[in-house]
């Protein structure tokens, strides 16, 4: 007699009376391929935990991305926002379909020339520009956000000894009616501040005042906040017209559009409540277009999108390490995926699916990862099936962020690889081994001379 | 290992425990093996049991019947030993 499928048994308490969201048992979805490429063939090939980026949804993102813009205004131009990823094959993807460079040190900028991106579109942004950095920019016509009364006189001073003039802009903060008010970076507003270094740019021989740029925050819930920091960028390029018969060149409405992921304490998963990149571009654009500026002077709308354009291209496998139970009798799971390397889960109520058909009986189950650390935590909280040791797990946007801000933390930083649009893997960022670690280690001499520990 | 008499438990799976009003919800094989508990079956005679029946290995049977048998220990559903 052929034997039946084995499932683990399970009792769930009922709670009755105690409000749910989880009313209804939810059928979990299973995620067994990544474009058409079985998730067991990648871990096979590449190991687990792996990071996955799809070129495929990268660029239909980024497409969709533009075609809401561009559909809008006459002039659009996306930076690719380096912190969010910089792998070299994911920043050569959007310089492909055509987006400059964003970055925000002087390791970001080196990084995009080399890949190919001219000076000329590099847009240099951040609090953090050493002399050297500035000189390199000016000379390669790079354009520079200043951030602070500082790097605008280090840049006046430089650029007397340097040729051809500086090209600049400044980052202007300001109220939107969203709170947190971002305003530690740029000038303000609102206190006349940022008008005040606008003068000062015009005053200056040697700096050519080209665009305003403002990022008024992150993870933007609402797109009538663009509307609000595009009106006043507007009015400040109308007002430097009329007082310099100076044209503004662009403006920089910086990123911050929220991706599809659910934020922790949110009630409904953000796929259903962030706005979409037409919501974001109706505003911008609008603002824009109804502002004082002329239309045969309208400024080209520079966008420097992360986070939407990638979170969706990225996944991250992994696997169930143990099946636990805590001491409330509460089921947890420990996977081999940490906030090492998913370092989003901080702030993410991230999906996580199962990669292989299992059971639809489901726990609340807590997801924790491998580091021996009681902040290691993946899901607090989560509807999940009756996985074993060795199965497979998927947790689709992670695309931004986490290949950049991971740690190398009690283990390696893992593959990643790139599956591209013909299904072919590619492996884009190797796996750290011991090696790696030993190379940036020094040991001074008088310890090497130290007898070992006798076994 | 004995459950506490009284314990009702349907065909599909919904566990009433009349000493403390509470109910439960249990898949299959949770359902198969409290009808064997309440047979007086002992633990070695029901992992063979459901060895038989289910495709699976006998160390991982056996670790999920003790945990399940936990579980049901957490929710005081067994009669003190």
């Amino acid at each position: 007699m052929e034997k039946l499928r084995y499932e683990r048994p399970i009792i769930n308490k009922i709670k009755a009376g105690v409000p749910d969201k989880y009313g209804m048992q939810p059928k979990i979805p299973v995620k067994s391929e990544i474009d058409g490429i079985p998730v067991k063939e990648i871990v096979e090939k590449y190991g687990s935990p792996v990071f996955v980026i799809s070129e495929k949804t990268l660029r239909e993102t980024f497409q969709k991305a533009n075609r809401a813009f561009q559909s809008r205004y006459p002039k659009v131009q996306f930076a690719w926002s380096y912190k969010t990823n910089y792998l070299d094959a994911v920043c050569r993807l959007y310089h492909d379909e055509g987006s400059w460079a964003e970055v925000v040190s002087g390791f970001e900028y080196d990084k995009a020339l080399s890949n190919g991106v001219p000076g000329n579109k590099i847009i240099f942004n951040g609090p953090d520009k050493t002399d050297e950095d500035l000189k390199k920019a000016i000379e390669n016509g790079s354009f520079i956000h200043v951030d602070h009364f500082d790097e605008l006189y280090s840049l006046i001073r430089i650029s007397q000894n340097t040729t051809p003039k500086a090209k600049v802009a400044i980052r202007v903060n300001m109220d939107t009616g969203i709170y947190p008010k971002w305003d530690r970076f740029g000038f303000n507003y609102e206190n006349g501040e940022a008008w005040n270094a606008i003068n000062r740019i015009m005053l200056a021989e040697n700096l050519e005042l080209v665009g305003l740029h403002t990022h008024i925050g992150t993870y933007m819930m609402t797109a009538n906040a663009y509307a609000v920091a595009a009106s006043k960028l507007a009015e400040l390029a109308v007002r430097t017209n009329k007082k310099f018969n100076h044209s503004i060149k662009y403006i920089d409405m910086g990123g911050g559009f929220a991706s599809k992921n659910t934020l922790k304490g949110a009630y409904l998963p953000g796929k259903d409540t962030c706005p979409s990149f037409d919501d974001y571009a109706d505003a911008i654009t609008s603002a824009l277009i109804n502002s004082e500026i002329a239309p045969d002077q309208l400024p080209t709308l520079f966008l420097e999108t992360g986070r939407a354009l990638i979170d969706d291209a990225g996944y991250l496998i992994g696997s169930v390490l143990a099946n636990k139970r805590l001491s409330n009798a509460r089921r947890a799971k420990i996977l081999d995926i940490g906030v090492n390397i998913l370092f989003t889960s901080f702030w993410y109520e991230h999906e996580v699916y199962p990669a292989q058909e299992s059971s639809q009986q489901t726990e609340d189950t807590t997801l924790y990862g491998p580091l021996c650390m009681n902040i290691d935590v993946i899901r607090e909280s989560i509807q999940f099936p009756t996985l074993k040791k060795g199965d497979l797990v998927v947790i689709p946007r992670v695309g931004a962020y986490n290949m950049t801000q991971w740690m190398q933390f009690i283990t390696y930083r893992p593959n990643v690889v790139l599956i591209d649009q013909n299904k072919k893997m590619h492996l884009i960022r190797k796996q750290e081994s011991l090696k790696v670690f030993k190379e940036q280690e020094l040991v001074p001499e008088f310890l090497l001379n130290e007898k070992p520990l006798k076994a | 290992m004995k459950l506490k008499s009284n314990i009702a438990i349907s065909e599909n799976g919904f566990m009433f425990d009349p000493y403390t009003g509470d109910s439960y919800n249990l898949n299959n094989t949770g359902v198969e093996i409290i009808k064997h508990l309440k047979a007086g079956k002992t633990n070695e005679e029901i992992l063979a049991e459901l060895k038989q029946k289910y495709d699976v290995d006998d160390l991982s049977l056996e670790q999920n019947l003790y945990d399940f048998i936990a579980m049901l220990s957490h929710y005081d559903l067994l009669e003190n030993a």
